[in-house]
């Protein structure tokens, strides 16, 4: 599974994507893996009311399937326009 | 129909006269152009996107609109990158016989595109602007 991130989340995590193999199966047992990768990914994933997510590049929930997802994006609310 | 993601400026009177050009059934052409406004954190601002993702969230919000609208035709042209106090950021168009529909569509493709379309606006000062709950809360009027 591809993981991207975005805006803050990835200066705090130090990198743009990263492959992973998860067993988690959906978006809240993911973040809780990344959680344990170390200190840049807990205060990545520190608040998560500031933390949305896209699954297959369609806006999704925290509690949302991970089921044949290839790709999981995790970014901050969007500011365009 | 369409939808652009670009770094490069854009010209809103020869995009407004492509979507009319050799047409007669066209009673109103919308147009709305974001600016950068200049911020506490400096005169010039850089954009971040979700390549892919953006093209499909710009789409669907288009697709949306023509759904809930009778449009005849709808532009988008976002910019992304460096950008300077001032710089068009975003231009939005609608045409449709009647002014009404074009009007609406214009403002419900804005109000979307604010919060549905990954785009994150970072100051030159090196911190991200935070998305406003104003901007969230202007979708409850589209419900």
């Amino acid at each position: 599974m591809q993981i991207l991130y975005f805006a803050w989340l990835r200066e705090r995590i130090g990198h743009p994507k990263e492959e992973l193999e998860t067993s988690a199966s959906t978006v809240a047992e993911l973040v809780e893996e990344l959680r344990g990768r170390g200190p840049r990914y807990a205060a990545a994933f520190e608040d998560m009311a500031a933390v949305r997510v896209a699954v297959d590049q369609e806006l999704t929930e925290l509690d949302a399937p991970l089921d044949g997802a290839r790709e999981v994006a995790f970014f901050p609310p969007m500011t365009g326009g | 129909m369409s939808v652009s993601v670009q770094e490069d400026d854009f010209d809103v009177g020869a995009e407004m006269a492509a979507m009319s050009a050799g047409r007669q059934d066209i009673g109103a052409l919308v147009s709305f152009t974001g600016l950068v406004r200049e911020m506490a954190g400096g005169p010039e601002l850089v954009l971040e996107h979700y390549p892919g993702m953006t093209e499909k969230a710009l789409g669907d919000i288009e697709r949306e609109a023509r759904a809930r609208w009778d449009l005849q035709d709808c532009r988008i042209i976002h910019r992304y990158g460096p950008l300077a106090a001032g710089a068009r950021i975003v231009l939005v168009l609608t045409a449709s016989p009647h002014r009404q529909a074009a009007f609406e569509a214009a403002e419900f493709i804005m109000d979307f595109l604010k919060s549905r379309a990954p785009f994150w606006k970072k100051e030159a000062g090196g911190s991200w602007v935070d998305a406003r709950e104003s901007d969230e809360a202007a979708l409850d009027r589209w419900k």
